[in-house]
């Protein structure tokens, strides 16, 4: 695992640990140097600041969405193309099975190595990745089959090919099927949510962010370049913005947070899928107890009242 | 996202009206100098090479709607809250409340075109670029339930170069969630939606409703699109071509219905109503 700076500390004595845990003679210091790092971690974790939370959501080896697929999911297929342009790596689709619910899936991909980054776009669809997201919904609708997505980019892909195939149009046509689905939708955000590239696939009956996890309207990066003529000040820009799951939850923006091992979904991996099988499936069954007409209402009311201005 | 554009100012017309001895001004395009007059008589059009001006919405409403402007505005006073404390935001609206004579970048309200009843719904850019913050989705929504209640097309008129307005943060991104939940009630109760699209309609606007409606007319020579040119350029690390994300451009590779001029926008609605009545 690669440090981020605000981590070098703890994993400076990690590091220690390990070199003197090859020696049984210096137990009791590894001990000793043991629970210092526990304490160490906790001060680390307990107290981030909204930049390093930014960091953490875009952390190399924070699960991605086919860590989910593969570990949350009891089995999955993934199934490829939108039958009209090619077949969008940036964004995976297919059908699965959670305790004993049969689901469908729409996930936004950045990939972990740097060829599986280049393959996936860094998680940057273009309107084919949308389509094929589309056309899954389609079937989910026709099997009555719950959908959940995973939401992890940095933006939709701003690029030429994109434009000319219609990206706002893949964008706003995948919101609009989102919001008038006849079959339940739930989203999380499990890293980055990039504006509206991430909306597209987050219109959802049901909105969770994962604790480390980030969605805003334009990244830090963007916004301190705006505000301030200047990229490098994104830091104060992440404040600005309140793009962290607990900022999202106080907007009234998200449903709930998805707990995650501290210092974040990479440490304890195990733990992380665990909490965030159990939570779906508590939404499933929660969602299930709904008939369609209920939350077709629920769901015109939560994106009726986003933002209402009347005093 | 928030969509900025350097190398153009902000409409001329409510600029230069000010300054008495503005006789003439220049074209921002072919820099032909043009009779001041001339050109309003026009529609803001460059006669000698089909620029089309930026304006403001009061003209855009005086263009197309009988009697030059709504029978009755809706909710012209819904106040714009500072949901995320950001810098410099309430002051800029402030000020721009002061010298724009709005409230915020849209407008809503019932009129007619050709005689026939229409709920219009217009975005200005002079207003933090005709950006969507809670106001706009608002305002957007509280439209369509008229559109819905009287039983009459829908019309919005998109100059946005703003998208999702950044001030608002996420809320201003909820609102692409917002208006398209609107656009599934006209669905719904078979209202015709139309949307017009003027120089520049991007970002989060474009990709939410102002792509939804039935029939798409762009003026000529807008700039339409998800993605800003210079970010797009700075990702692929190089030059557009001549023409990119524009009308034209666009109508080419099937993303817009129509392209028509500005002194035409108001017998091809017409038509379209007259086609549909
Ligand atoms: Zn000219």
């Amino acid at each position: 695992m690669r440090p981020l700076d605000f981590e070098k500390p703890l994993y400076d004595i990690l590091e220690k640990i390990r070199e003197l845990e090859t020696n049984p003679s210096l137990k009791d210091s590894v001990d000793r140097l043991k629970k210092e790092a526990e304490k160490l971690k906790e001060e680390i974790y307990s107290n981030l600041t909204r930049w390093q939370i930014v960091q953490i959501a875009r952390h190399q080896d924070r699960p991605k969405s086919l860590d989910y697929l593969n570990n949350v999911l009891d089995e999955f297929l993934e199934l490829h193309g939108d039958r009209l342009f090619s077949d969008d790596s940036a964004i995976i689709v297919g059908i699965g099975k959670i305790d004993k619910f049969s689901i469908a899936f729409i996930a936004q991909e950045k990939g972990k190595t740097t060829n599986e980054k280049i393959e996936r776009n860094f998680g940057m669809p273009h309107p084919e990745g949308y389509r094929k997201g589309m056309r899954i919904m389609d079937l989910a609708e026709k099997l009555k089959l719950p959908i959940i997505t995973f939401v992890d980019t940095p933006g939709a892909y701003p690029g030429i090919g994109a434009e000319e195939r219609g990206q706002f149009s893949a964008i706003a046509y995948s919101i609009m099927k989102m919001l008038s689905i006849k079959t339940p939708t739930i989203s999380y955000i499990i890293g980055e949510g990039g504006s509206g590239g991430a909306l597209a696939i987050a219109a959802a009956d049901r909105v969770f962010a994962l604790e480390y996890s980030i969605y805003s309207v334009i990244s830090p990066e963007g916004c301190a370049s705006i505000l301030f003529r200047d990229a490098s000040k994104a830091e104060k820009a992440a404040d600005i913005l309140k793009l962290t799951a607990r900022d999202l939850l106080e907007l009234g923006v998200i449903d709930g947070i998805v707990k995650e091992p501290l210092g974040g979904a990479h440490w304890q991996p195990k733990e992380m899928y665990k909490n965030l099988k159990e939570h779906i499936i508590e939404q499933l069954y929660f969602l299930k107890n709904l008939d369609i007409d209920e939350i077709l209402k629920l769901r015109y009311e939560k994106y009726r009242r986003v933002g209402i201005v009347y005093g | 996202m928030f969509f900025q554009r350097k190398e153009t100012k902000l409409p001329q017309t409510e600029q230069k009206r000010e300054t008495p001895d503005n006789l003439w001004i220049k074209c921002e395009n072919c820099s032909e100098i043009l009779y001041r007059k001339h050109i309003e008589k026009n529609y803001w059009i460059c006669p000698n090479c089909n620029y089309h001006f930026r304006i403001n919405s009061d003209l855009y409403l005086n263009y197309i709607l009988d009697g030059g402007g709504f029978i009755e505005e809706y909710v012209y006073n819904l106040e714009t809250k500072d949901f995320l404390n950001f810098p410099g935001y309430a002051e800029k609206l402030k000020e721009l409340k002061e010298k724009t004579k709005l409230n915020d970048a849209s407008r809503v309200g019932y009129g007619k075109i050709d005689n026939f009843d229409v709920i219009f719904f217009i975005t200005d850019f002079r207003f933090l670029a005709g950006s969507m913050g809670a106001v706009l989705g608002e305002k957007f929504f509280y439209g369509v339930l008229k559109s819905i209640e009287k039983k009459i097309p829908y019309i919005a008129l998109t100059s946005s170069g703003g998208g999702a307005r950044m001030h608002e943060g996420i809320i201003s991104l909820m609102q692409m969630a917002k208006t398209t939940l609107a656009v599934i009630e006209l669905r719904k109760n078979s209202i015709l939606y139309i949307n017009i699209l003027t120089d520049p309609t991007m970002g989060g606007v474009m990709a939410s409703f102002a792509a939804l409606g039935d029939i798409l007319i762009a003026e000529p020579g807008a700039l339409l699109g998800f993605a800003g040119p210079r970010v797009i350029e700075q990702t692929i690390k190089e030059k557009l071509p001549e023409g990119f994300q524009r009308s034209e451009f666009l109508l080419k590779k099937g993303q817009v219905d129509l392209v028509v001029p500005r002194n035409e926008l108001k017998t091809t609605i017409s038509k379209i109503l007259r086609l549909l009545s």
